[in-house]
């Protein structure tokens, strides 16, 4: 839920990094909050356990730039990966705005990755929202490592599309990141279906992370224009 | 407008009746500081004594404390708990929920009490819920504030060149 104040000009906007146990979504922030200017973000809040585990939440405000006078204030929220502690997962998606799927590549952690999505798809449900009617952007991160599946496993596995119902929106959409790829295509079936932006990224160097955090913010002020 | 981003906004004048609402409550139990954040952790306003601290992080924490708390009471067959007292040595702050939406912060220290606090802050939210109502409604029926970002693809495009 967008928040426009005009009393201090400012458009905020909640963002929620999503995913499985120890798949980078607290480096993320950690990454952001490392390379943007000092004057443009906020503290950076971590509720972790003593092991550096999130226990409820880490949280880090960031500005990226002024559109009509108003600045855009993006609150960035990471969520616990575990599911044992799923009752805070659900309640930082309250009046989420934008969500970022952090996915491990690693080909050992993609049961864990289908859960994740699974559970961000009940929690999702259970507030009414529709996760394919909203910015949502799909990161796979570990991309380095050498156990890491193929890009085209993780698509099939985590973003297969999902039926597009609306006639306006059945034209063959180009993947703006990745040339050759469709966001929005008709399978062979005749079926029409749509996907989420993907993005490849090495957390722990900082790359993609950037690239990610721009996709969605874009997606979620696209959807208030 | 996608579904589950339903967006509130609030003009000058909403602000300047919050304002207003906020001060004299301020006024009349003697507090430093009030500040209302709304349930998703957004602070929506801040009135008297300038925060020491960060506020941005300190309505996250506000909200999230609000929510792990309406857990709590439904943990023991409550429906929320619409109020809550957090008390220090020296500054204590109570918390009450406005009109399902807004959180109200009132930090204080031993020059009021608690007593005195609480009194005053039950007419507050009274007030306060009636305005946010009227805010609330207007951003449902669709007929409120313009778009300010209405056609305003090509600069959000520039933004993340």
């Amino acid at each position: 839920m967008s928040m426009i104040n005009y009393a201090s000009r400012e458009i905020n906007c909640k963002i929620v990094y999503y995913g499985p146990g120890l798949g980078g979504k607290t480096t993320n922030l950690e990454v952001v909050y490392g390379k943007v200017q000092p004057d443009t973000r906020g503290k950076l809040i971590s509720l972790a356990t003593e092991t550096e585990r999130t226990l409820f939440f880490d949280f880090l405000p960031v500005d990226l730039g002024t559109i009509r006078g108003f600045k855009t204030r993006f609150h960035l929220y990471t969520v616990p990966g575990q599911v044992y502690y799923n009752a805070s997962r659900k309640l930082i998606l309250k009046g989420v705005d934008g969500i970022v799927f952090v996915g491990d590549s690693q080909l050992e952690r993609m049961e864990a990755n289908q859960e994740a999505m699974q559970n961000l798809y009940d929690n999702m449900a259970e507030y009414g929202y529709d996760l394919t009617k909203m910015p949502f952007v799909i990161q796979y991160n570990k991309r380095d490592l050498p156990n890491a599946s193929p890009i085209r496993d993780l698509q099939s596995a985590l973003n297969p599309g999902w039926e597009v119902a609306d006639s306006s929106k059945m034209r063959i959409t180009p993947d703006p990141y990745h040339a050759g790829e469709n966001l929005v295509e008709q399978l062979p079936t005749g079926e029409w279906i749509e996907r989420a932006q993907y993005f490849e990224a090495v957390a722990v160097t900082g790359e993609g992370v950037f690239d990610t955090l721009k996709g969605v913010s874009k997606l979620v002020l696209k959807s208030l224009a | 407008m996608p579904v589950g981003a339903a967006s509130w906004s609030f003009t000058e004048d909403d602000f300047g009746a919050i304002r207003a609402a906020l001060e004299t409550f301020l006024t009349d139990c003697n507090a430093r500081c009030a500040l209302l954040v709304d349930r998703s952790g957004q602070l929506v306003a801040t009135v008297g004594e300038r925060p020491t601290f960060d506020p941005t992080a300190f309505a996250t924490l506000t909200a999230a404390d609000f929510s792990a708390n309406d857990q709590l009471a439904k943990l023991i067959g409550e429906n929320d708990f619409n109020s809550l007292f957090h008390q220090g040595e020296k500054e204590s702050m109570y918390l009450a929920d406005v009109a399902r939406r807004v959180i109200l912060v009132v930090l204080f220290d031993n020059r009021t009490t608690l007593g005195l606090v609480r009194l005053k802050m039950r007419q507050t939210v009274q007030l306060l819920t009636q305005l946010f109502e009227q805010v609330f409604s207007r951003g449902a029926t669709g007929a409120s504030t313009p778009n300010i970002l209405a056609g305003a693809d090509d600069e959000i495009d520039k933004l993340f060149q």
